[in-house]
């Protein structure tokens, strides 16, 4: 038993740094009611600055603890961090939304930090339990952040369907794991990989084919997409705009590690599911998005479509194509999150207002806001020199470097639907700067603005120094691939 | 074919060797479930068998205070009952992982100590959260 | 002796199951349901995991299926009404289940386990001599699995919260009971002694 005691902690620091602290600002909640939403705020941000750091301070060798289920590595550091920043800019974003809705509660923030554990559980789970944990505790804080505007129908019925349907998705995942478990006998990625040398037998599939499902319907990528238009549409724009960034990183992350460390030698298999999954999530996105009203559901099937991409990536499964997710998600959450602070900024007459109608003629009203908004379409929809390129670029490249005529196919397709999507992002643009101006917004909330600036400075100057974004995540696909 | 039966002898060879004796252990138990189901059983056939039974309608209404019943007996539950039913399973989860902890408690030196302290600590958090927040009051 | 109470438990599990959902009374569900758990928790006894069976019973029958119970009476739903089409609807959709079954069945009966699958989680669940599953449990979830404990106990408080959240409402005007306010009541401050006067009363300042 004394072997346990000598392990050190030191790679979950960031993990424990955020418990502790949520554990604090509970009890200080607790005793102090509503009147503290201020302080929790604060602290908060206080707290995922406080981990980002212990995150950087972790030492980029790969380092297992907890009996091999938690692993620290380059790769967990840099999705951490790109974590830690999702959920400090949806708090950020959020920062006036609630009180001007009325139901501003201090269980807001400490929901997120509890939500951002989950997620650095699901990026470091080196073994199936600890990734459904880590999932799990991801989760179960979403669906209450779904419908923590409780007293408005939409709100209450996205969290419900979130609840719901992600409990399927949790039963499927189970299912899936138990069966991995009984047809290799261990749980941990790296004995499932070593004991799947040669055939895999079909019992083991099926349990892959499960999992995937499972793996899937987190990430949101099709066919179990069905819920993120209603989920998104229903939420509070700031959840929403959690729930686009940070938990898609985190997702990303645990798929990359679980298909790639845990089944590398049947590669075959897996990669067919990810590739029509790939295809489904970019068609739907681009496809179903045209005809949205909303600008919120437009961002879903977006979102939806984006995963799509990335997915090319992982279907690679060379380090180049690690690399390629892992910049592509970085680019995504700037420009998701930029495009969430500047529709958080949509508030004219006391209400918020999120059609796409809503925006015509914001160039004369809101030249700048427009601006920013027009640099983030542009870029969503993949235009050089912006951002939203580069990654686009990388995640193809990987693919036709493998010379794979599927993953080639693959690419050529992400490319059509890039074409297809572009209309709907320039639509946008186009009713923006051509169409009758209606009255102006209300003034940018501080939070949203500060968002929206870090955001805007990413997507439009990417490509003057690429290389610290591009070197780390080099550096982060090689610790995949020892 | 091959599948039936490879299963049925995977399952034999799983609990054949310990299920002898364990049948054994728990061979009071068994007999006791099947004497009450027996009896249980016996007392609610038996009316069906020997009573008298001449029903009419006003036999079968519910009786509400001399009145006609106004509607359906089934109502909707405060949501109040809800959030105490969740909050007992949370602490009713908790003891649950206490009792290998009890019984372990020798072996496992002070890392399974401060671990359960851990872990209680989280949930008394949690506690006095909702203490302070009033959720165990019923006003 | 032993198949006898496996095939006794696994029937009446799975038919309670079916039960479950066939049901046209949703309280008639929730205690088929709660039957379909005893039966499992025996099937548990069987595999000698008491306390995994101690647990179902304990967790489930005690408190999930009266947390069912209450949510079936809350949501004040006509479920008779929602599922009249079941019954109607059975033969087609049973045939077509029973068509997946077929083909399920051709698909799987191809495939047999080898028996080396077989003995990988077998051989790393050999069972321990001279101490009983609940102790086996004890001797490694606190301190090998101790992650994944305290993870548990993460998304308990997380569950704690999100019921208080989302259902826990002020109510305005309820008079609680405050204990410490009422025996720090000081009766020199409360209390006040006068002489009223015969036939006159209280004066006006004082009532």
């Amino acid at each position: 038993m004394n072997t346990f005691m000598a392990s050190s902690f030191g790679p979950a620091l960031p993990e424990i740094i955020l418990a502790i602290g949520v554990l604090v600002l509970v009890l200080v909640g607790a005793f102090m009611g509503n009147r503290s939403n201020w302080i929790i705020g604060t602290a908060s941000f206080a707290l995922l600055a406080a981990a980002l750091l212990a995150v950087g301070l972790t030492p980029p060798t790969r380092t297992t603890i907890f009996a091999g289920s938690f692993i620290s590595d380059d790769f967990a550091r840099y999705m951490k961090a790109l974590v830690l920043l999702g959920s400090a800019a949806a708090i950020a974003l959020s920062s006036d939304f609630m009180e001007r809705e009325g139901f501003a509660r201090f269980e807001y923030p400490i929901l997120i930090l509890l939500s951002t554990i989950g997620m650095m559980m699901m990026i470091s789970a080196n073994d199936l339990i600890a990734l459904y944990l880590g999932l799990e505790l991801q989760s179960l804080a979403a669906y209450v952040i779904a419908a923590i505007h409780r007293d408005n129908v939409r709100s209450s019925e996205a969290g419900l369907k979130y609840f719901v349907l992600g409990a399927l998705s949790s039963g499927m995942l189970l299912y899936g794991a138990s069966l991995v478990y009984g047809f290799t006998g261990t749980v941990s990625f790296p004995g499932i990989a070593s004991s799947l040398q040669g055939e895999a037998s079909i019992g083991l599939i099926l349990g892959l084919v499960f999992l995937s499902a499972g793996v899937a319907f987190k990430l949101a990528a099709a066919p179990f997409h069905m819920w993120t238009p209603d989920v998104y549409e229903g939420a509070p724009t700031p959840v929403t705009a959690f729930f686009a960034s940070a938990p898609k990183a985190a997702a990303m992350a645990m798929a990359v590690r679980l298909f790639i460390g845990g089944f590398p030698s049947i590669t075959e298999s897996w990669q067919q599911i990810i590739v029509f999954v790939s295809i489904l999530s970019m068609v739907i996105g681009a496809f179903a998005a045209i005809g949205q009203t909303n600008v919120k559901r437009l961002m879903a099937y977006s979102s939806i479509g984006n995963v799509g991409y990335a997915l090319i990536g992982l279907a690679t499964g060379t380090q180049a194509g690690v690399q390629g997710i892992i910049i592509y998600m970085a680019i995504y959450l700037a420009m998701t999150l930029g495009t969430f602070a500047l529709i958080i900024g949509m508030r004219r007459g006391n209400q918020y207002v999120e059609t796409i109608a809503d925006l015509s003629g914001a160039a004369q009203t809101h030249p700048w806001r427009a601006f920013c908004l027009a640099m983030m379409m542009f870029s969503l929809a993949g235009i050089p020199p912006l951002a939203g390129f580069f990654s686009k670029f990388y995640i193809f490249a990987a693919a036709i470097q493998t010379g794979q005529m599927m993953l080639v196919v693959l690419a050529v397709i992400g490319v059509l639907t890039s074409v297809v999507g572009a209309f709907y992002y320039i639509r946008v643009v186009k009713i923006m700067y051509f169409d009758e101006p209606k009255p102006g917004f209300e003034k940018l909330p501080d939070g949203a603005q500060a968002v929206l600036i870090a955001c805007s400075v990413v997507v439009v100057f990417f490509w003057l120094i690429p290389s610290p974004l591009v070197d780390s995540a080099a550096h982060a696909a090689r610790s995949l691939f020892h | 074919m091959g599948y039936a039966l490879s299963l049925s002898e995977g399952w034999d060879v799983a609990i054949g060797c310990r299920m002898t004796d364990l049948v054994a252990a728990y061979l009071p138990l068994a007999i006791f479930i099947g004497v009450s189901m027996v009896i249980a059983g016996a007392l609610l056939v038996a009316p069906y068998l020997i009573a008298f039974k001449k029903p009419d309608p006003e036999k079968l209404s519910a009786y509400e205070c001399g009145f006609n019943a106004f509607d359906d007996a089934r109502m909707k539950f405060d949501v109040r009952f809800y959030l105490v039913a969740i909050l007992f399973i949370i602490f009713d989860l908790e003891v649950a992982f206490l009792f290998p902890w009890a019984i372990t408690f020798g072996d496992l030196g002070w890392y399974g100590y401060w671990s359960m302290m851990c872990f209680l600590g989280i949930l008394t958090v949690g506690f006095v959260y909702e203490w302070k927040k009033g959720a165990l009051e019923w006003d | 002796m032993t198949a006898l109470f496996f095939y006794l438990f696994s029937t009446v599990a799975v038919a309670s199951a079916f039960m479950v959902i066939a049901a046209r009374n949703p309280v008639h569900s929730v205690l088929y349901l709660i039957l379909a758990f005893v039966n499992a928790a025996g099937l548990f006894i069987l595999l000698g995991a008491e306390f995994l069976a101690m647990l179902l019973v304990v967790v489930y029958v005690g408190a999930v299926a009266v947390l069912f119970l209450f949510v079936v009476m809350m949501l004040d739903v006509d479920f008779a009404e929602l599922r009249q089409g079941f019954l109607q609807y059975l033969p087609i959709g049973g045939l077509i289940g029973l068509i997946f079954l077929v083909e399920l069945v051709l698909v799987v009966s191809t495939w047999s386990i080898s028996p080396d699958a077989l003995q990988v989680p077998l051989a790393s669940n050999a069972p321990l001599e001279g101490i009983t599953n609940t102790e086996a449990i004890g001797r490694v979830l606190y301190t090998r699995y101790a992650y994944f404990f305290q993870a548990a106990g993460l998304i308990l408080l997380v569950a704690m919260i999100g019921a208080i959240v989302l259902t826990l409402r002020e109510r305005a005007g309820v008079k609680r009971q405050d204990i410490s306010a009422q025996n720090a009541r000081d009766p020199k401050e409360v209390l006040t002694l006068h002489d009223v006067p015969s036939r006159k009363g209280l004066p006006e300042s004082v009532s």
